[in-house]
């Protein structure tokens, strides 16, 4: 019996994450319309462009190569695994031992390299522009995700991601000098992963701000709605890593019964509209950076982490 | 297996080389023939050594050195009253394992890659033998014959990077890479002087016994860091490399990197935790430091290049950075008396020399096949590959995944273990490791993130995009027997990746050799996943995300398939709507890494670019100039050549003296030296 729980929580997860990503995108860009005093497009918009996009016949680029078609689905795939790891609504994750938190990560940095080449397989001009950017940007955003990763091993003991949802539910963590800084960088880490202003702007067609808009240039019919939809999934997985990390609460133990998980998953839903929105009003009251000013945004978030890491090296109680 | 049977191998891949003479003369076939035996052979080592380390193979706690696990053999030969004494225990084995299955692998390549060889009578006699030289290293009980192994090593690799002696580049490689060589042995035989002490005990049995004082022996771990350090690669030692890889032909280059290397690091391993005795804890340190900063500096050098070959020496030296951090670390721990942890930084070392061994030769494989297909190894004359040469592409990119640490591959296995191991060393008490270890974890995570970009930047301007030059649109597939070589190390990485539990369990007598204890048994672990310390802490699982992504994959393209569109149409290229046919328009391989250039390189290496725009009217080319900077080269080498150059100048007088002064320098030589003795007693 606590099996099949267990398989339904895991399972239930999976396709959380997979429904839920489309609406969050769909939110964030609503709040962020009302900000600046439009209606915006509804709600559900997302997965209307997702279903028109599936249904579209895929044009595909003379030169695209093998590696070009399977992409998107390794892309997806991948993503997708690293965002059903890590806990949402409750901690009882069935497979949540197959990867922690470095594994998350790198597994995250598998999809990035698969959308790089991608970008690079049609032998466009713009295909290359996006994809040596986004490289540049990932140099610094992966050793920063790093250390932030590093600090909360070293506080938690552990590198599970359940586990330490659990610890920091559990006993009193409390507030901490190095958790503070780790999660700002976390915080920075996730914009400019997401690719979210003041990094690269999701909405753009603009040729000398884009970051994955170039690599995706070439892409059409499912192919896209494959990759969009994987960049939902991400933007969730980093807004789920900081609820479940920095706000356990709400999280149903593992093991527990159906109504503590229904609480669970409304707080999650809290938790995914207040990140939303803050986004959202982050994103509206910034300005996008020059290229080369995003060394200097990410080089803080290293900065931070590495010092984070650093005071828990020298300090059990910081 | 006792130790007869590899010293027999290795006499038979010597006994080869003057067959390689022989057989030069007479064409491709007995070439094939030469490169065939001598692949037998090694795999017939590597078999041996595999049973050695499976034989040795704990079931779990701590060591129980038990009979046969050790075998040793003495020959009259060699220095008299010490002759020379071979050995066969668990770190040799495994570095056996290491070399030879490369090797075996690489003789299977060149049976097919071979038949491009231009001057064969330079390679036949010399590649044999270049194998024998390294078995020989690892298996030496004394210094001497280690030393002779060593040296012998040294030469046949320098004959072998000299075979294209008439290209660009290749006689000025092959002329620091005997110096480098020169200087590296030098620091070894200073080494094993001292570890000998005044009474002249070479053999490794008595270096064991004797243990030197703190001071005395952190002098020997320090030439044994600059000796065995110049071979594998470590910053500042590390100029040679990238000249003298890519200078050899491809099948040797990658004995070179993927191989040769690692014997460098058995050399490390055997002086620092064999026979130094037990560590003091600051030794690591230098260690830790100077891997760090070597993994960063490495895979930035290779983010500059343009080069292919280039670029994969330069991604060496990057990993050996690694492995010595992991070295480094595993000192530490064992010196502050924390042996488990110790176990897991040098399992995840070990565990990282063999997966480099791997990627590493196959990548190098795949370059040999790239450029005996178009001839070029500059990026920027590449390109689209992946349509002409399918099977080395997708085989490249398993590679270029492994290397860039990217799950569920190999490479990430290993580098994860490395990541545990410094999340543990918040138990070390002392303020020095407290500071220097979370900055070479920082430093490790920069260089595998550079590391990615490198292998995108490479993969990505050598196989996908359109064709930059009329050599890479011609390009044919290599032959069956390189296909074949590059498949099952393609496979062997993948297999390493998704069950790292059972190379672990392999590496735990090695481990449990040096620094008395091993890392828990993983056998027992459920569905074979990793579980370096307790569950609770981390584990991971290779296989099962290799299994939730396939699924996933699998389970998505069927889906998207059955209830949305199939539907494809061919066309141009989008490209904002305004795509260029010119191939020229693509990114170059200096564009690609320009952003990264500027963010790590301008003041590291001072890369400056200059663009020159010519005004309006004059028919004046517009110029992009990219000037990068080897600070290491500039600093410490150029200087060091300087004054070596001043010297001898001044020395060039001694030429031309008459007899009488002559005679006169030899009296006073003789008269100081007799001072010396007299003061010395």
């Amino acid at each position: 019996m606590a099996v099949i729980l267990d398989f339904l929580v895991q399972g239930t997860q999976m396709l959380v994450v997979l429904l839920l990503s489309p609406l969050l995108v769909g939110f964030v860009r609503k709040v962020k319309a009302r900000l600046l005093r439009r209606r915006g497009p509804s709600l559900i918009q997302p997965y209307r462009d997702l279903l028109r996009l599936l249904r579209k016949e895929v044009v595909l680029a003379q030169n695209a190569s093998w590696l070009f078609r399977t992409a998107p689905y390794l892309m997806f795939a991948a993503t997708w695994v690293a965002a059903a790891l890590v806990p949402t609504f409750g901690t009882g994750l069935m497979f949540s031992w197959t990867a922690d938190l470095i594994a998350i990560a790198a597994l995250l940095g598998s999809a990035r390299f698969f959308l790089a080449l991608a970008g690079l397989d049609v032998g466009t001009s713009f295909g290359g522009l996006g994809a040596s950017r986004e490289m540049m940007v990932a140099t610094l955003a992966e050793p920063a995700m790093l250390m932030m990763i590093f600090t909360l091993a070293l506080i938690a003991g552990t590198t599970q991601l359940s586990t330490m949802a659990d610890l920091m539910l559990s006993s009193g963590v409390g507030v901490r000098v190095s958790l503070g800084l780790a999660l700002v960088a976390l915080v920075l880490v996730a914009l400019a992963e997401n690719g979210r202003i003041p990094v690269d702007n999701p909405a753009t067609h603009l040729e000398l701000t884009m970051i994955h808009e170039a690599m995706v240039l070439e892409y059409s019919g499912r192919h896209l709605a494959l990759v969009e939809l994987a960049r939902h999934l991400k933007l969730l997985l980093h807004i789920s890593l900081i609820a479940c990390v920095f706000v356990p609460w709400g999280l149903a133990a593992p093991g527990a019964g159906l109504v503590p998980h229904l609480v669970g998953f409304g707080a999650y839903l809290g938790k995914l509209a207040l990140g939303g929105f803050l986004l959202a009003f982050f994103e509206t009251s910034i300005a996008k950076m020059r290229i080369f000013r995003v060394p200097d945004f990410l080089g803080a978030a290293l900065m931070l982490g590495l010092l984070a890491t650093l005071l828990r090296f020298v300090s059990a109680g910081m | 297996m006792p130790v007869d049977f590899f010293l027999e191998c290795a006499l038979g891949l010597l006994a080869l080389a003057p067959a390689g003479i022989w057989a030069a003369r007479r064409g491709t076939t007995a070439g094939a023939a030469v490169y065939g035996i001598a692949g037998l052979v090694t795999v017939g080592a590597a078999a041996a050594a595999l049973g050695h380390l499976v034989s040795g193979h704990l079931v779990s706690g701590p060591l129980v050195s038990g009979p046969g696990t050790v075998s040793t053999l003495r020959l009259p030969i060699g220095l008299p009253w010490t002759g020379a004494s071979f050995r066969l225990d668990a770190l040799s084995a495994l570095f056996l394992v290491i070399v030879d299955l490369g090797a075996a692998v690489a003789c299977l390549y060149s049976v097919g890659y071979g038949r491009h060889e231009a001057a064969p009578g330079r390679v036949l006699p010399f590649f044999p033998a270049f194998l024998a030289a390294m078995n020989l290293v690892i298996l030496a009980d004394d210094a001497f014959s280690f030393l002779a192994s060593w040296e012998f090593m040294s030469l046949t690799s320098w004959a072998l990077v000299l075979a294209h002696h008439r290209e660009a580049g290749t006689a000025t490689a092959g002329y620091v890479y005997l110096l480098m060589a020169s200087f590296g042995t030098l620091c070894l035989l200073l080494a094993f002087g001292l570890l000998a002490g005044p009474d002249g005990a070479y053999s490794f049995a008595a270096i064991r016994t004797a243990h030197p004082t703190p001071p005395l022996a952190a002098l020997v771990l320090g030439l044994a860091l600059l000796g065995a350090g110049s071979k594998a690669g470590l910053v500042p030692l590390h100029v040679w490399l990238p000249l003298a890889h890519p200078a050899a032909p491809s099948h040797v280059s990658a004995l070179m990197s993927g191989i040769m290397t690692k014997v460098a690091i058995y050399g490390f391993i055997r002086i620092a935790f064999d026979l130094l005795g037990p560590p003091i804890w600051w030794w690591g340190l230098p260690i830790v430091a100077l891997g760090s900063v070597t993994a960063v500096l490495g895979v930035l050098y290779a983010l500059m290049q343009e080069d292919v070959k280039r670029i994969l020496a330069y991604s060496t030296i990057e990993n050996i950075g690694i492995v010595f951090v992991g070295l480094g670390l595993a000192l530490c721990f064992s010196a502050n008396g924390l042996p488990a942890a110790a176990a897991l930084a040098l399992t995840a070392a070990l565990f990282h020399a063999f997966n480099h061994s791997l990627f590493k030769n196959l990548l190098f494989l795949g370059a040999g096949a790239v450029l005996g297909a178009t001839g070029e190894r500059g990026l920027d004359r590449l390109g689209g590959l992946i349509h002409r040469m399918k099977a080395t592409a997708l085989l490249f990119l398993t590679g270029a995944m492994a290397i860039s640490a990217l799950p569920p591959l190999n490479g990430f296995a290993s580098e994860w273990l490395l990541f545990q191991s410094v999340l543990l060393s918040p138990q070390m008490p002392e303020w020095g490791a407290k500071l220097l270890v979370p900055a070479a974890g920082a430093l490790l995570a920069l260089s595998a993130a550079l590391a990615a970009a490198c292998f995108v930047r490479l993969f990505g301007l050598a196989f996908l995009g359109r064709p930059r030059g009329l050599a890479a649109e011609t390009a044919r597939e290599t032959d069956r027997w390189s296909l074949a070589a590059m498949a099952l190390l393609a496979l062997l990485c993948l297999l390493a990746g998704i069950l790292p539990g059972l190379v672990v369990d392999h590496l735990s007598p090695v481990v449990a050799g040096l620094v008395g204890r091993a890392m828990p048994n993983q056998a027992a672990a459920p569905w074979l996943s990793l579980i370096p310390i307790a569950e609770s802490r981390s584990s991971y699982n290779g296989l099962l995300v290799l299994l939730f992504i396939a699924a996933s994959a699998m389970l998505t393209a069927f889906a998207v398939h059955r209830l949305a569109s199939r539907a494809i149409r061919r066309g141009p290229a989008w490209d904002c709507g305004f795509p260029n046919a010119d191939p020229a328009t693509q990114y170059s391989a200096g564009g690609f890494s320009q952003p990264i250039a500027r963010v790590f390189a301008g003041s590291l290496f001072g890369a400056r670019e200059q663009v020159r725009m010519p005004p309006p009217g004059e028919l004046a080319p517009a110029r992009l100039d990219r000037v990068v900077h080897d600070p290491v080269w500039e600093r410490i080498y150029e200087p060091v050549a300087g004054v070596v150059d001043q010297l001898a100048a001044r020395m060039n007088r001694l030429q031309f003296l008459t007899i009488r002064r002559y005679l006169g320098l030899v009296f006073l030589a003789l008269v100081a030296l007799l001072l010396v003795l007299a003061l010395w007693q």
